[in-house]
């Protein structure tokens, strides 16, 4: 992966898109020593409404620190996709939730759907780690770090306390996505 | 051992740069989008015996810096632009008094509270000329986090050398977005500490002229006692209006940067050497320049990008070679035009010198840039 690759977590504020931002930036600069650039919506509008959080990683330095075109995005709300789905390069991909996006905005790249924050409820009990969840199946689904790297980068950013939960969330983001490339 | 690394917002790593430098002491009054650099310094100062002072607004802050400046301390406030305006009569009170102190100004645009939540460079003008009378001014605009972290410690070195205030100059992009930020081991980076008098309390005048025209400080509390006023002074510190003294005084203050341009300017030169287009560009917006270049040399135009790493003093001398090469320089900043009046300045018509300004509080991106460079060529 020499070139740039852009990636987008969007939803509603609160979700812990951010977060999971950081962590993915965290994967690749920290734990796998390549270049990242991590940014998000900053302002009155990242509070309740759409939010975003970008990455961009590269073997090379990267210049231009913003997202141009994305090559995988993630839409947590129907308002989110609706904003933040837009510009995905021919050939990326879109991840949605089931249950809150049911107009997937078309177009030359492939949406996968997972219901995120049923899964979070269901079955791990929480609602609170459906952006580790996320964070696990956009890593199954672009290979941009290693499932290795992302663990070691969430386990680095939660509090002890919550290890487990989050371990067993980011797996379950991941393997879920798996069996759903699988079919 | 392994050194530390980790992924930091532009404005922690700007503190951090300050903590490695030794700053000691942070005043200052929170506001949009520089308020990280003054939380990491309410966390880590405390840790290594330091001071933060939140003030009541942004003049007192400023004021509290130039105070404990005095007393020996190297200091740091960060604010924007509203606020940068509020302190230009303590700047101007700190360029006469020669007071070492460090401002951080991550613009948000304006006039006034303008818009606090997007990126701008408009204040770049303003860090030059926004106290009145004629004076010197040191002003930085690093790109990145790891060089914000780098850089800030330049401004402490420059402010700690040359004895007067140093500005950082950042746009929000800039101070938000996160990047790996390696930290430096002690001894590994230049730390410079103002030079201290040897001479005794009876003999000290602390605005004496010596070789380097940077008088040695004594901090208050040494046992000197000297007098400081913004008013023109003598060299024991005390007003005078003596034409003469006044003259040399002015003089000597300007000078103690134009001599020393030298050590102060800093660039980097992308592609520069065939280059028949030059994008001028600084702060984030340079990263745009960097991927213009990269992309109009695939299609075969001879771009280059020269970025200031510090834009004042303005590095006239080599824009001035550059407009004698080139066809033209293409400026590119997120204001209205600002930087591009001292490019036609020193340029003098030997080449076309074009600008790419965005005030909508969104970046430039590299798509505009090369738009403009087609329609240049």
């Amino acid at each position: 992966m020499a070139e740039r690759y852009e990636i987008r977590f969007s939803g509603a504020g609160g979700q812990g898109l951010i977060t999971a931002g950081i962590i993915l930036a965290e994967a690749a600069s920290i734990v796998d020593n390549k270049y990242a650039v991590q940014s998000q919506s900053y302002g009155p509008e990242a509070r309740g409404g759409a939010s975003k959080a970008e990455v961009i990683i590269s073997d090379e330095p990267i210049d231009y620190p913003k997202a141009t075109v994305v090559d995988a995005c993630l839409a947590m709300t129907q308002e989110a996709a609706d904003k933040y789905a837009v510009g995905i390069k021919p050939g990326g991909l879109l991840l949605i939730d089931t249950d809150f996006v049911k107009n997937a905005p078309k177009g030359d790249f492939k949406v996968y759907d997972m219901p995120i924050i049923r899964t979070a409820k269901e079955e791990i009990g929480r609602e609170i780690v459906a952006n580790v969840i996320a964070l696990g199946a956009m890593i199954a689904l672009t290979d941009v770090v290693s499932r290795e790297s992302g663990e070691t980068a969430v386990l680095r950013k939660v509090p002890e306390a919550f290890i487990d939960l989050n371990k067993k969330a980011y797996s379950l983001g991941f393997e879920k996505v798996k069996e759903l490339l699988a079919k | 051992m392994a050194k530390k690394i980790a992924l930091l917002q532009g404005n922690d790593a700007c503190a951090h740069g300050a903590l490695y430098a030794g700053c000691t002491f942070f005043g200052g009054y929170p506001i949009t989008p520089s308020t990280e650099v003054a939380e990491v310094m309410s966390q880590e100062l405390p840790k290594v015996g330091g001071t933060f002072m939140q003030m009541e607004d942004e003049i007192a802050a400023m004021a509290a810096i130039l105070g404990a400046s005095l007393a020996g301390a190297k200091v740091l406030d960060a604010t924007s632009g509203p606020g940068m305006s509020l302190k230009q009569e303590l700047i101007g009170y700190a360029c006469i008094a020669e007071i070492t102190c460090v401002v951080v100004n991550v613009m948000r645009g304006g006039p006034s509270t303008g818009m606090p939540t997007g990126p701008s460079q408009s204040d770049m003008q303003q860090a030059k000329w926004g106290t009145h009378g004629d004076h010197a001014a040191i002003v930085l605009t690093p790109a990145s986090c790891q060089e914000l972290y780098e850089e800030t410690g330049r401004a402490f070195n420059m402010a700690e050398k040359y004895r007067m205030p140093v500005q950082i100059q950042i746009d929000e992009i800039g101070a938000h977005m996160r990047e790996r930020v390696e930290f430096a081991e002690p001894g590994e980076l230049e730390v410079i500490d103002r030079e201290v008098t040897t001479l005794s309390p009876e003999e000290y005048e602390p605005y004496a002229d010596t070789e380097s025209i940077v008088a040695p400080l004594a901090p208050f509390g040494s046992g000197y006692r000297y007098h400081v006023t913004g008013l023109n002074k003598s060299a024991d510190g005390f007003p005078t209006t003596k034409a003469e003294l006044v003259a040399h005084e002015e003089q000597r203050q300007i000078d103690k940067v134009a001599l020393n341009a030298a050590d102060i300017e800093k660039n980097e030169e992308y592609q520069l050497e065939d280059a028949e287009v030059v994008l001028f560009a600084y702060g984030t917006t340079s990263r745009s320049a960097r991927y213009a270049v990269n992309e109009l040399r695939k299609e075969g135009v001879k771009a280059g990008m020269f970025r200031p790493l510090t834009m004042w003093p303005f590095p006239e001398k080599r824009i001035a070679e550059l407009a004698d090469q080139a066809k033209a320089i293409v400026c590119a900043e997120m204001n209205l035009g600002q930087m591009v009046i001292e490019i036609d300045r020193v340029a003098k018509g030997n080449c076309v010198v074009a600008h790419i300004g965005r005030v909508d509080g969104e970046p430039i991106n590299p798509g505009q840039i090369i738009d403009k460079v087609k329609e240049v060529l």
